[in-house]
């Protein structure tokens, strides 16, 4: 599918279901991490649109712009699907559809702990072109970006990954630490990973009146990320790192909007990437498509 | 075939949709539950004025959209103005907010810091008893 079909497809699609299930008065608590997760799960019956867009510079080519759309529905209490497209367009080149992912996080338990695990496992069906740096992991470096557009789309890469999340909230902070092992489908070896956080409201006590810009609307927070090689040669050697400072403006309405430049740690790594996103939640998304198929009251 | 998988996941995202469960009947059996150590607990925020004027608001951002505007109960989650969750300790409604009932479909809101699911509390109490149970 050509990046022009795929617009032609999401906008008229997005702009249905904003209008189409108008939310109520609904107000999201998204943390403000682009690649790490934390412990929460969507909220059962609850669908989040999210655009998410990556700025990257490139040593020795040209930067890009790397974009992906995100279809997040709480299924249950302890399970959450999505489903991820994206793109990139690399500044003097072309702009090109990546691919697809689908991904689902399960909650074990039923209480909190002291660590709360999630285990997530996603499916890739992306190609070579794919910049958007969900994760990073394996010996990703920032020069396997440099292969132009119509070359890397030829390669096709199919690949599971593994990811045990552990989070934990503490006096209004969020601690959180992901291991992932990932798997090229073909014969290649496992690689790995990790992205970890912290982040905090800027303040803990809701107002007592309705508000924007309220200190509570917002939570600050850093996270780092990296490779760690693969089955063969685990480690640091010939790996990518970055830090990323951010902010989340969760907004009243369903809309929040995070915000996180992000610097390479050593050489292998993209110098500076600018990272944003928006996401819009629908409360009770399920329980209004279920309406419509059944025709039950709400 | 992509037109095909992509199909599929829609098929796939439809059918969880739709697959929400009918009513259930509420027991309410998860506040009896709740560790003794925990139903004991004060709300610190109970001399605070503001608390359930706040806990309202969050109440519309977070649980109006399964509970209800006041709190009465919809198909999908119990009245919160029972007799049961209104005699509950503070400490009890705490923890069930902290820890969900993850089974049922109540999520776990330990997202919100500690003094927000206190003033959670504080405006669950002032809604008070009512008469017909959902």
């Amino acid at each position: 599918m050509k990046l022009r079909e795929l617009r032609k497809f999401f906008w008229p699609m997005l702009i249905a279901a904003f209008s189409f299930f108008n939310a109520r008065s609904s107000h999201a608590q998204e943390n403000p991490y682009i690649v790490a997760y934390d412990h929460y799960l969507e909220e059962p019956g609850s669908l989040e649109i999210e655009y998410f867009s990556t700025i990257g510079t490139q040593r020795g080519g040209p930067n890009y712009h790397a974009y992906w759309m995100e279809f997040e529905y709480g299924v249950t209490a302890w399970w959450t699907t999505e489903v991820y497209l994206s793109g990139q367009s690399t500044f003097g080149d072309s702009s090109v559809f990546t691919g697809t992912r689908f991904e689902n996080r399960f909650r074990p338990f039923k209480h909190e702990h002291f660590i709360n695990p999630v285990l997530y496992v996603e499916f890739e069906n992306i190609n070579g072109a794919d910049k958007i740096m969900k994760e990073v992991e394996g010996h990703d470096v920032e020069s396997d970006y440099l292969t132009p557009n119509n070359e890397g789309k030829k390669e096709h890469k199919h690949e599971m990954e593994l990811k045990l999340i552990l989070s934990r909230n503490y006096k209004g902070w969020n601690f959180t630490e992901n291991t992932i092992a990932s798997k090229n489908l073909t014969n290649e070896p496992w690689e790995f990973g990790y992205a970890m956080g912290v982040s905090r409201p800027l303040a803990l006590k809701a107002s007592a009146h309705r508000c924007t810009f309220c200190r509570q609307n917002f939570i600050a927070g850093v996270e780092m990320y990296g490779g760690l090689g693969d089955r063969y040669s685990f480690g640091l050697n010939d790996t990518s790192h970055y830090l990323g400072a951010g902010i989340a403006w969760n907004m009243p309405q369903g809309w929040t909007i995070r915000v996180e430049p992000t610097f390479g740690l050593n050489g292998n790594s993209h110098q500076f990437l600018m990272r944003w996103g928006l996401s819009y939640e629908i409360p009770g998304f399920g329980r209004k498509v279920s309406a419509l198929f059944t025709g039950r009251q709400q | 075939m992509r037109l095909r998988a992509y199909a599929g996941i829609g098929a796939l995202l439809l059918l969880a949709a739709a697959a929400w469960p009918a009513d259930g009947t509420w027991d309410y059996s998860e506040i009896q539950n709740v560790p003794e150590k925990q139903k004991v607990k004060t709300n610190p925020m109970e001399k605070d004025p503001e608390a359930a004027m706040a806990g309202k608001i969050l109440f519309e951002d977070h649980c109006e959209e399964c509970h209800g505007a006041n709190g009465e109960g919809k198909k999908k989650a119990p009245s919160l103005r029972a007799r049961e969750v209104q005699e509950a300790t503070p400490g009890a409604i705490f923890w069930i907010l902290t820890n969900g009932v993850v089974r049922k479909k109540m999520p776990v809101w330990s997202k919100l810091p500690e003094q927000q699911r206190w003033q959670l509390v504080s405006y669950i109490k002032s809604l008070g008893v009512e008469d017909t149970k959902k």
